[in-house]
């Protein structure tokens, strides 16, 4: 109940191609985030699934039939966007219930789910509210809850914590993970931001240019990224990049994440000058200005007191350095 | 009281030229209003003063309710004007929404084709309206003008609400789609409401030309069943004398109802403009 495949899809706009052929098999139950920088064709990929885009090739499959020319409400799908998208003239319970009206289910089963959301996500104070009278973490609840009645198939996420403040987006993405746990439905969500990748997903699909760069559980792409794009997209602060042949290396680009990297003020392999130092409390973050590795940062664990201005050595942990090939391919 | 935002100065100055302004733009309107309540000596002998015991006279208007079937008019003026608009409003958001909505070959252009009607002036089509009109047998019936009407308001409705339809959010059509509404669906209960506003200030600027017109109901239906205000209005217009009285008084009349058609569309802008749209 709740699988997905897509096979070869690729989406032109006219001389524009977006998806350049996307091959993915999620099963069900699974949470699968698909990320990438703006305009790699992550949202037109879930367009597609969802049918409001039609590909220009490929087939997708859902629970094994063909669903290339059925309509998005005969799908099986739910979605939540960006924007809520909540229809201004309903009520927060006629929000939820119009797709189920629409699909003709009896009063009394929408009743029932209606009650069963609206308690999950607690929104029973305000189901007899509009919209415009709901704070925008409320809305996005509203929202999600929409797409919970409908019991569908597949949940579809469309960068649904962009429009909340910090604070909300941490909340409302604790609410969805746990949501993903008590249902246990297939769910696909969308993101630009890879810390929401990395705190929701059991798989993550990394997309570069309507490519697919890499498939993989968030610490599979931590670990090992399969290239320079996946190994700089993935953790934060970025990984520091550094040309091989200024460090005398046979690879092309020598990368090194920030947390790999210790510093001493006495030796180390690389000396530099620190540019700026940011003190998050948990830890700080050194920019170095180096003679051999140009600008790189450093994260360290905890505080650490440096003055820009001041010299440091920065050491890399030579077990958790990667090595770039010409292609921007790992070399092993 | 002065905050950071005001000062008294600018305040005063503000209200001075809108005060002006507002002067200017209702001085003939009062100055109509004002005569069609006075006696034809009244209006020739002091035509800015308002209406005294001596000159206060209502011969203009039982003149207008007396001659000529006046009600009549009205009627057919409101029929038209009424029409059209319906006409106008539902085929333009309907095509503003193809527009702004679909992508389909040859878009752009047709975009174009519909707003060209806004360069070229229709009254230069008299002559061929008249002979399509004479062909279809249409020559002194409402519909004529109510088909002539519908033609010349599109143009112009088709182009803002195309501008003001690709505002509202895709989000809000797609998530329509997934519950499994018709096309038709999201464009009367999601786009409509939202472009509210916009719809009410076309509705403006399409209404107060059609009442006014007198070009088309002249030469397309100048029959006496079919005639409108503006037209029968042109009953008391003579070559050697003019009944001043009846003409202030059925002009004074004729304002009335665009007034009330009016007052319901801004307040419907305001309305619109503050209701809590999503987001």
């Amino acid at each position: 109940m709740g699988s997905l495949k897509i096979e070869n899809v690729k989406k032109a706009f006219g001389p524009v191609e977006v998806l350049k052929g996307i091959d993915l098999q999620v099963t069900d139950g699974e949470f699968v985030v698909f990320v990438g920088p703006s305009g790699c064709g992550k949202s037109t990929l879930l367009r597609v699934i969802a049918g409001l885009e039609d590909s220009t090739s490929g087939r997708v499959l859902i629970d094994g039939a063909d669903v290339s020319v059925t309509p998005p409400a005969k799908r099986g799908i739910a979605m939540v966007f960006q924007t809520y998208a909540l229809y201004p003239h309903l009520t927060v319970k006629n929000n939820m219930a119009l797709g189920l009206k629409q699909a003709g289910t009896p009063g009394a089963e929408i009743e029932r789910r209606i009650k069963i959301a609206s308690a999950m996500l607690s929104l029973e104070p305000y189901l007899e509210r509009r919209p415009a009278e709901l704070s925008g973490g409320q809305r996005q609840r509203v929202a999600i809850g929409r797409a919970v009645v409908r019991e569908p198939k597949l949940f579809l996420f469309d960068e649904p914590l962009s429009n909340l403040d910090a604070a909300l987006r941490v909340n409302t993405r604790l609410e969805i993970a746990q949501l993903h746990r008590r249902l246990k439905a297939t769910m696909i969500y969308v993101t630009h931001d890879q810390v929401e990748a990395m705190t929701l997903a059991d798989k993550i699909v990394v997309l570069n240019a309507g490519r697919i760069e890499q498939i993989g559980s968030p610490m599979e792409l931590y670990n090992s990224p399969a290239n320079e794009f996946v190994a700089g997209f993935i953790g934060s602060p970025k990984m520091n990049f550094i040309d091989g042949a200024r460090l005398g290396e046979t690879a092309k680009t020598i990368g090194v994440r920030p947390e790999h990297l210790t510093v001493d003020t006495k030796s180390g392999a690389w000396k530099g000058t620190v540019v700026h130092a940011e003190h998050l409390g948990a830890d700080t973050n050194l920019y170095l200005d180096c003679e051999k590795a140009g600008l790189i940062t450093v994260r360290i664990f905890g505080v650490y007191n440096a003055e820009p201005g001041s010299t440091l050595y920065a050491t890399p942990d030579a077990a958790k350095t990667y090595r770039f090939g010409a292609d921007g391919k790992v070399l092993r | 009281m002065s905050t950071a935002t005001r000062s008294l100065p600018r305040t005063i100055g503000a209200h001075a030229i809108l005060l002006t302004y507002t002067a200017i733009a209702l001085f003939p309107v009062i100055l109509v209003v004002m005569n069609s309540f006075k006696s034809r000596a009244g209006i020739f002998g002091a035509p800015l003063t308002p209406p005294t015991a001596k000159t206060f006279d209502l011969i203009g208007y039982t003149t207008v309710f007396g001659q000529g079937d006046f009600f009549h008019y009205f009627q057919n003026s409101l029929v038209v004007t009424v029409a059209s608009l319906f006409f106008v409003l539902l085929f333009g958001a309907m095509a503003a929404f193809a527009l702004s909505e679909y992508r389909f070959r040859g878009n752009t252009l047709m975009g174009l084709y519909l707003a060209l009607g806004i360069m070229i002036p229709i009254r230069l089509g008299t002559v061929a309206i008249l002979q399509l009109m004479v062909a279809s047998g249409l020559v002194n019936t409402l519909t004529a003008l109510i088909l002539v009407y519908t033609a010349q308001g599109l143009p112009l409705a088709i182009f803002i609400l195309s501008e003001f339809m690709k505002q509202v959010s895709n989000d809000l059509k797609n998530a329509g789609r997934i519950d499994g509404l018709s096309e038709y669906t999201i464009f009367f209960r999601l786009v409509l409401p939202l472009v509210r506003p916009a719809m009410a200030t076309v509705a403006v600027f399409t209404m107060i030309p059609i009442w006014n017109d007198l070009w088309f109901p002249l030469i397309l239906a100048p029959s006496e069943e079919t005639k409108t205000v503006t037209l029968g209005a042109q009953l008391f217009l003579g070559q050697f004398v003019t009944n001043w009285n009846a003409i202030l008084a059925a002009l004074s009349l004729a304002i009335l109802p665009v007034l009330i058609l009016y007052v319901i569309f801004s307040r419907q802008l305001i309305r619109g403009i503050t209701s809590g749209a999503v987001k």
